[in-house]
């Protein structure tokens, strides 16, 4: 008598193994295709094809003059050009490396000691910085300074004081000749 | 649930006949009208139904206005410029609705407030508190994806600035804020996916609400003493003492939102959100709307790395966190006293927080200059002192004053001695 009911639940235990194992094993194939499903509706809202087919700039150097900075558009961004003083690039490559938040060298940031360029957002939250025109704050270090939570960049782009942990980011661009660009 | 008691012989055939089958009545019987509600509530208990009669008046201005609005970066501008010139009643739709925003988060922070200071966290109500919590956070989308939509300067930095937060996030940062983008800067794709999930939130805030007063009717409100209600002597019949209560604390706010929208209504606006967005040129000094002020006070506080951690991650965490804290309190208080009149200490000490909110939000609303930017670290570090620290130590140290033994008992026995 004992030994029956012994063994009815036995098998009864290993009915309900094999049943879990096979619901555990459906829903997680089950799980996976509704993941696998959302992917598409996430990708939508990645940068589209049209969007992503990188227009590059070309910009003319010639009409700056020393000192000056102009902002050119390179995908929906402003991208910061400025022709620096000696004085700029002498401040620029003095600075001690070590002390800063994100240490480079001026000479890592530019192709051509004179001409800084730059994307224009702040690594902060993404305002513009101001330092492009006559007037503008350049922040305590000559360079930009941004309005929205205070950071100060120096006469490289790198940030020295306030909360973006980074320097102004570099595109890449190449000198197609002495006088113009080519960024992207 | 008992079915209501119909006078009218001819409506209850009717009524009857539907109840039968779609139990519609006895439900707003149930909920509405015998719902058995504490006695001794005050006007504190009015804001959780007046933010529910905003979500309404929001809903509505929104889908009208929706229908002359154009979520293009060339157009959005000038159709939200239409709305206000040309739509008959446009104007008046968007002042309903813009102020609207402000009206339900002054609402909603007063009932937030009332929570924190009455105890309504506790248990058994931990859960409806924590969907209160999640409402905030979904209010909170939906009010930054709208204010992006009339598309002037501050609405394109505000979606500058508060999705580049997500740039804060190690390795995947960069791609997220793309992919939130829909490019490599906020444009049409943004626009255009902030008005999808603007008309979206509203409803998701809607069944949220839903859950929040099924929670509510599971064990009914709190109540200013703080007693758990005994008997019947510690009720009244939600209609018609409350319904006439809420009705007359609707009146009064209506008298404030409509002198808002018809005196002032760029009052809590920045002038600069008319001119149009300019992805070349951020404002000279960019502020969000006065309800995100104390939250972007937090996030500008950290201006220094903590070992690794770079300031702007620490920022970002902290400004959710300040926010998403409120999940913990029901754990945090120890205290098994409810309402803040019988904790003489936390009474205090909710007070001191109150005041802290509010400096957070002056320092928010200034540039980041001078003496403003310590006295934000200070303002910041407290906010979280006062969870973290204050309440737990409080809950187990402060000597509660004796409660009265029911909610009935506190109006017909002599008041506890130095409640107020």
């Amino acid at each position: 008598m004992t030994e029956t009911v012994t063994t009815v639940t036995t098998e009864e235990d290993e009915g309900e193994t094999r049943r879990d194992f096979l619901l555990i094993a459906t829903s997680a194939v089950g799980a996976v295709g509704a993941a696998l499903a959302a992917w598409p509706f996430i990708d939508t809202m990645n940068p589209a094809a049209d969007t992503l087919a990188l227009a590059s700039t070309e910009v003319d150097l010639s009409a700056i003059e020393e000192g000056q900075a102009i902002t050119v558009v390179w995908r929906g961004k402003p991208v910061f050009i400025r022709k620096r003083t000696v004085a700029e690039i002498e401040s620029a490559e003095k600075t001690n490396v070590a002390d800063l938040p994100d240490p480079e060298e001026d000479a890592k940031r530019v192709q051509k000691p004179e001409w800084l360029i730059m994307v224009g957002i702040c690594t902060h939250l993404g305002c513009i910085p101001l330092g492009q025109k006559a007037g503008d704050p350049r922040g305590e270090f000559g360079g930009w300074f941004c309005p929205c939570h205070g950071s100060h960049y120096d006469t490289s782009g790198r940030i020295r004081k306030g909360p973006a942990p980074n320097n102004l980011a570099v595109p890449p661009y190449k000198f197609v000749d002495d006088e113009s660009i080519k960024i992207g | 649930m008992t079915k209501p008691n119909w006078a009218a012989r001819a409506v209850k055939g009717t009524v009857d006949w539907i109840d039968y089958r779609l139990p519609v009545f006895t439900f707003v019987n149930h909920h509405l009208v015998e719902y058995p509600t504490p006695r001794n509530l005050n006007y504190w208990w009015n804001f959780g139904s007046l933010a529910g009669i905003v979500l309404v008046i929001m809903i509505a201005t929104g889908i009208f206005l929706a229908m002359n609005y154009t979520p293009h970066v060339d157009f959005a501008f000038a159709s939200v410029e239409r709305i206000m010139r040309d739509v008959n009643y446009g104007w008046l739709m968007r002042y309903v609705h813009m102020n609207g925003g402000s009206m339900f988060f002054l609402l909603v922070y007063i009932h937030l407030f009332r929570g924190l200071y009455y105890g309504s966290y506790k248990a058994p109500r931990e859960i409806l508190w924590i969907i209160g919590v999640f409402l905030i956070f979904a209010m909170m989308g939906t009010a930054f994806v709208g204010y992006v939509l009339p598309w002037g300067q501050m609405s394109f930095w505000a979606a500058t600035v508060i999705t580049s937060m997500f740039s804060a996030i190690p390795l995947v940062g960069e791609s997220i804020v793309n992919w939130l983008w829909g490019g490599f800067a906020v444009g049409n794709p943004t626009l255009n996916r902030f008005f999808s999930l603007h008309y979206l939130l509203p409803f998701v805030i809607f069944g949220l609400v839903f859950i929040h007063l099924w929670a509510l009717h599971t064990h009914k409100s709190s109540n200013p003493l703080g007693v758990e209600v005994k008997d019947e002597q510690d009720t009244i019949p939600f209609h018609p003492y409350y319904t006439i209560k809420d009705t007359f604390g609707f009146g009064v706010m209506m008298v404030f939102y409509m002198a808002v929208v018809f005196f002032a209504p760029d009052m809590f606006g920045e002038t600069i959100n008319y001119v149009k967005a300019n992805p070349m040129q951020t404002p000279p000094h960019i502020v969000p709307e006065w309800y995100f002020l104390p939250f972007y006070a937090i996030l500008r506080a950290i201006s220094f790395d903590v070992w690794f951690i770079p300031a702007k991650l620490i920022g970002v965490v902290l400004m959710g966190g300040a926010v998403g804290i409120l999940i913990f309190m029901p754990w945090l208080d120890r205290s098994p006293v409810r309402s803040a009149r019988f904790r003489p200490i936390y009474k205090q000490f909710f007070w001191i927080f109150l005041l802290d909110c509010l400096i957070l939000g002056y320092v928010g609303a200034k540039p980041p200059e001078g003496a403003l930017i310590a006295i934000g670290q200070a303002a910041t570090f407290y906010y979280f002192f006062h969870f973290i620290v204050i309440v737990p130590l409080v809950s187990v140290l402060e000597k509660p004053r004796s409660l009265p033994a029911s909610i009935s008992a506190a109006v017909t026995k002599a008041p506890a001695k130095g409640a107020s």
